[in-house]
């Protein structure tokens, strides 16, 4: 008989699941840790290599002159920038076409769901400008993108000059096989999702924008530009898009062997690149990257303008030129070279990046690992709620042992109404929770002496630890409140709603599945209502979503050398949630409505658990 | 006194001159080939492969300047690098870095191209079987005494060689290809060269006599790319290729090199991977083989002034090895008779089915038990 179909072999093996229960979960947990861990270490991680045959091992000698022009073009952008008191439309338009572009612009506008106190705007107004290098001898049928944000004050002038620069080289040559889209966008982000949403015809966020009249063809690649200072000393490259997307890998190989060929030096995260892997500090430098690259793709924010762009199967990085206190200076004629090796190499491309892997994690900028060999981290942590499931399942198929007054146990089976009311509930407080703060915060605003952005963000967390106080009211409606087995029967449905929500998102964003399982994996496993209540409390409210998004706060700074103390990391936190509520309104980012809607209720129901009696 | 030294002289000169005339008519038929024909091929596109539409190229080069004409030549070319949107000398295919060697020029014809290129063409091309509607110029019109230089780039692999990313032709095609050219009469002799990776491999199976097959690697070998041209951006030509155009380079219509010499082109050190070649099959000595008989159309032209008497049977030099004629008729391949056959074909009396036989009975017992027999009378 086989091992699962004989009773006996079936039952040993229950009883061997059923005693070494923790111990396995406990092990599991640390070994899906340790492997985490262990995926930054360098013997582990694979060498980047190009993919793409197109993109093959020639390079070109690229001969880009006009360095000092563009430095020169950027010093007049930004004096016109400071006359008009945002984009210099018309000069933008002049210049353009001088260099022989197709020019068109796109108006936008934009009132905030509340205003943005980061970057201090409410109600959004702009104009993005964009000129088309149409292929000398090839049908307008694809197209590549430069873009560099126009940034108020005094930021990235040196990105739009060499943008322009770039663009009057490039006019001369009849190589190009693709059009070549040099955009300036206005308010970062919002102009690019207008630009992009004109572009493609779709309207997911609610803006008004003009139509584009202009069209290059479908977009195969995109770059964008942050530019601000006349010499910089490395280039910082910018991978993690909107909801934790990933360009293609082979777009971080271009831009790595290009800095390599023309001798630049490259960073990512803003980590340099060690070589002592096998030292604790090299170790923990490349494990601190790796967390940094977690912890971006974990917030769901397009941490640059190419975040938008991979919605749309769009493969896009972000280079940021960083002028730091290193003594080897590049200058602008040798940043423009590497563009102009990137944009040639993509040129050769036939179709759409898609020879290399999409979902990976880079401890630094030579080494990557890829989805085959993180996704077990996380397995181990899933394992975890199904083991406890099945644990929960045979407990609540096998009768109890009969005792002297057993009928009273097995008095009320409570079915399945009594599971759903605590699911129902935790679901309505996790809705109020989403809608809530954004809708009241007019009414917040009259009751009580706030701005709207701090009245969202505190109704927001009212709301929240609101919720906690739920289980003392819906006993009253519970019918099964206080049996053995009503409470089993919730945990084990928490459970597998957890492992499935978890689960997927830890596929399509690892990091955020990876972090959020670190938290409520413990929690969910241990959570029952014979577990000391007091400090079971505060250990539940310490894993709860919003608390790890705070230690989350405090970490990022920490891993990124800035520490802060609490009064600022509070407000910190306090920004982070109104930023990621305004994502969701203004991009349409996923992760406050997974939060709110999803996660939030989740945890709501295990909370319920531990006060179930 | 002086005149007559004179004409004596004169005509020992002139009959000198005619038994070396009468010599040499001799050598005029030693090589058994009349005409030449050439078939090249490139098998791969996209702008990266560059390199093969390049080889292809410097080969058609060389062999129209030993004199094949044209018409003589088929050439199939899968893409079109000369007027690809990302060449940035457009109309050119250089084979040397620096621009130094147009290999396109302006009087080139590509007789197959772009799409045109698939197996099932280039085994038409080799065998004959064409569309009535196939021009002359995409058509191999050679004969019994041609011979056929056939070259082959692209990408391959062990056994097969890659067609336009698509589909492959694999080394038994081929051998079966050219064994039905040998039946149809289709070629005298026959040079292959292919220059792919692992270029060994689709001569292993050939078993057609005369041909003679050379490879730019053995099995488990690539064969490597030249040279990057850092203004193009692609890589130029292939290493076996590039030295097999500099030796053809030496090569002029009167050159008396051996096919020996060709088998020492790119060696090892030059090459990387170890061209390979194979000459079993074929019944001449490789030593007398000139390079000319396969790369050029060297028409052997000499002008006299003199009569040759032809009726003096020349002596050739070379016994024919072939005593006894055999008479060879083909196969029916089209059997129209007994397709378009008006009476239908005698087919073979079996006894009806069982079960039709079954179920009539059961009719007739279900009957027979429902009326009684007396009722027999009424049917019969």
């Amino acid at each position: 008989m086989g091992l699962l179909s004989d009773p006996n072999r079936r039952r040993a093996l229950i009883g061997l699941l059923t005693r070494l229960n923790a111990p396995i979960c406990v092990f599991c947990y640390m070994a899906g840790v340790a492997w985490f861990m262990g995926l930054a270490f360098e013997p582990f991680t694979l060498r980047t290599y190009m993919s793409e045959n197109a993109m093959g091992s020639t390079m070109v000698e690229e001969r880009f002159p006009a360095g000092e022009r563009a430095l020169a073009t950027g010093r007049e952008f930004s004096a016109h920038k400071k006359k008009a008191g945002g984009m210099p439309v018309d000069w933008l338009v002049r210049t353009m076409q001088s260099r022989g572009l197709e020019v068109f612009t796109q108006s936008f506008s934009r009132t905030l769901p509340f205003p943005d106190e980061n970057k201090e705007r409410y109600m959004v107004k702009g104009t993005n400008v964009y000129g088309i290098l149409r292929a000398p001898r090839a049908p307008r049928t694809e197209a590549l993108v430069l873009t560099a944000p126009c940034t108020a004050g005094d930021g990235n002038n040196q990105a739009v000059g060499l943008l322009l620069g770039l663009a009057q080289y490039f006019r001369s040559q009849i190589f190009w096989a693709k059009d070549i889209i040099f955009l300036v966008n206005e308010h970062d982000l919002i102009g690019m999702q207008a630009w992009l949403e004109g572009y493609h015809h779709s309207n997911t966020t609610g803006m008004d924008w003009t139509p584009i009249r202009g069209r290059g063809g479908s977009i195969q690649a995109a770059l964008s530009l942050e530019l601000s200072s006349d010499v910089i000393t490395s280039l910082d490259l910018v991978l993690e898009g909107l909801n934790g997307q990933l360009p293609n890998l082979d777009l971080a190989n271009l831009f790595y062997a290009f800095c390599q060929k023309i001798g630049v030096v490259c960073t990512i995260q803003g980590k340099l690149q060690r070589n002592d892997w096998d030292s604790v500090a090299g170790y923990s430098h490349s494990v601190q990257t790796m967390m940094l690259m977690a912890m971006k793709q974990a917030s769901g924010r397009p941490w640059g303008d190419h975040g938008l762009f991979l919605r749309y199967h769009i493969e896009a990085v972000t280079i940021k030129g960083i002028n730091s206190f290193r003594q080897y200076k590049t200058d602008a004629t040798t940043v423009g070279r590497l563009l102009e090796g990137m944009f040639r190499k993509l040129n050769n491309l036939l179709e759409r990046l898609h020879q290399s892997y999409f979902f990976y994690l880079m401890p630094s900028l030579s080494h990557f690992v890829s989805i085959g060999y993180y996704m077990p981290a996380f397995g181990l942590l899933g394992v975890i709620l199904l083991l406890r499931a099945l644990d929960l399942w045979d407990q609540l198929v096998t009768p109890p042992p009969r005792t002297e007054d057993g009928a009273a146990e097995q008095a009320s089976s409570p079915g399945v109404l009594s599971v759903l009311t605590p699911l129902v509930i935790s679901h309505l407080t996790g809705a109020a929770l989403y809608k809530l703060p954004v809708h009241f915060q007019a009414m917040a605003v009259e009751h009580f002496p706030v701005s709207e952005t701090e009245a969202v963000v505190l109704t927001a967390i009212a709301v929240y630890t609101a919720g906690l106080a739920l289980p003392h009211n819906t006993h009253r409606l519970l019918s099964g409140e206080g049996t053995e087995q009503g409470w089993r029967v919730l945990k084990l449905v928490a459970l597998l709603y957890l492992a499935v929500l978890l689960g997927c998102t830890a596929l399509v964003n690892f990091s955020l599945g990876f972090i959020l399982a670190l938290t409520l994996v413990p929690m969910a496993a241990f959570v029952t209502p014979h577990v000391p209540k007091v400090l079971s409390a505060i250990v539940l409210v310490f894993l709860s979503p919003a608390c790890t998004l705070l230690f989350s706060v405090f970490f990022f700074q920490e891993l990124q050398e800035d520490p802060v103390s609490f009064q600022e990391g509070w407000m910190l936190y306090l920004s982070v949630i109104s930023q990621g509520i305004l994502d969701h309104y203004l991009y349409g980012s996923v992760i406050y409505p997974l939060m709110a809607l999803l996660v939030y209720p989740c945890w709501l129901l295990f909370w319920n658990i531990l006060f179930w009696k | 006194m002086k005149l007559l030294i004179l004409l004596n002289l004169f005509s020992i000169y002139l009959l000198a001159n005619s038994i070396n005339v009468e010599n040499t008519a001799g050598q005029f038929f030693s090589s058994g080939h009349t005409n030449n024909w050439a078939v090249l091929v490139c098998t791969s596109r996209f702008w990266f492969n560059y390199r093969h539409v390049a080889n292809t190229l410097s080969v058609y080069r060389s062999v129209k300047r030993l004199g094949i004409p044209d018409s003589h030549i088929v050439l199939m070319l899968a893409d079109d690098m000369a007027c690809n949107h990302r060449n940035p000398k457009p109309a050119t295919v250089f084979s040397h870095k620096n621009m130094e060697l147009n290999v396109y020029g302006d009087d080139v014809e590509v007789d197959y191209r772009g799409y045109e290129v698939t197996v099932e063409n280039f085994l038409r091309v080799l065998t004959g079987r064409l569309p009535l509607s196939t021009p002359r110029s995409k058509r191999l019109l050679s004969d019994d005494r041609s011979n056929i230089l056939i070259y082959l780039t692209g990408h391959g692999g062990n056994g097969f060689l890659k067609f336009q990313d698509s589909e492959e032709i694999s080394n038994v095609e081929l051998a079966d290809a050219f064994e039905q050219m040998w039946q149809k009469r289709r070629y005298n002799e026959l040079l292959f060269i292919i220059d792919t990776c692992q270029g060994a491999s689709m001569y292993e199976r050939f078993y057609s006599p005369n041909i003679m097959a050379l490879a730019s690697s053995q099995i488990g070998e690539d064969s490597l790319s030249h040279q990057p041209d850092l203004a193009i951006g692609v890589h130029l030509m292939d290493r076996y290729t590039f030295y097999l155009l500099e030796f053809l380079e030496d090569i002029h219509p009167a050159s008396k090199t051996n096919m020996n010499d060709l088998f020492k082109v790119c060696p090892k050190s030059q090459c990387v991977s170890t061209p390979g070649h194979r000459t079993d099959l074929f019944l001449r000595d490789p030593g007398s083989v000139l390079i000319t008989d396969f790369f050029g159309s060297v028409r052997k032209v000499e002008i006299t002034m003199e009569t040759i008497n032809l009726t003096i049977p020349i002596k050739q030099l070379e016994q024919n090895p072939l005593t006894e004629l055999q008479r060879y008729s083909y196969v029916d391949q089209l059997p129209v008779s007994e397709i378009i056959h008006q009476n239908p074909k005698q087919k073979d009396w079996h006894p009806p089915d069982g079960f039709i036989l079954g179920l009539w009975t059961l009719i007739l017992l279900v009957f027979f038990k429902t009326y009684g027999m007396k009722h027999l009378k009424h049917i019969f």
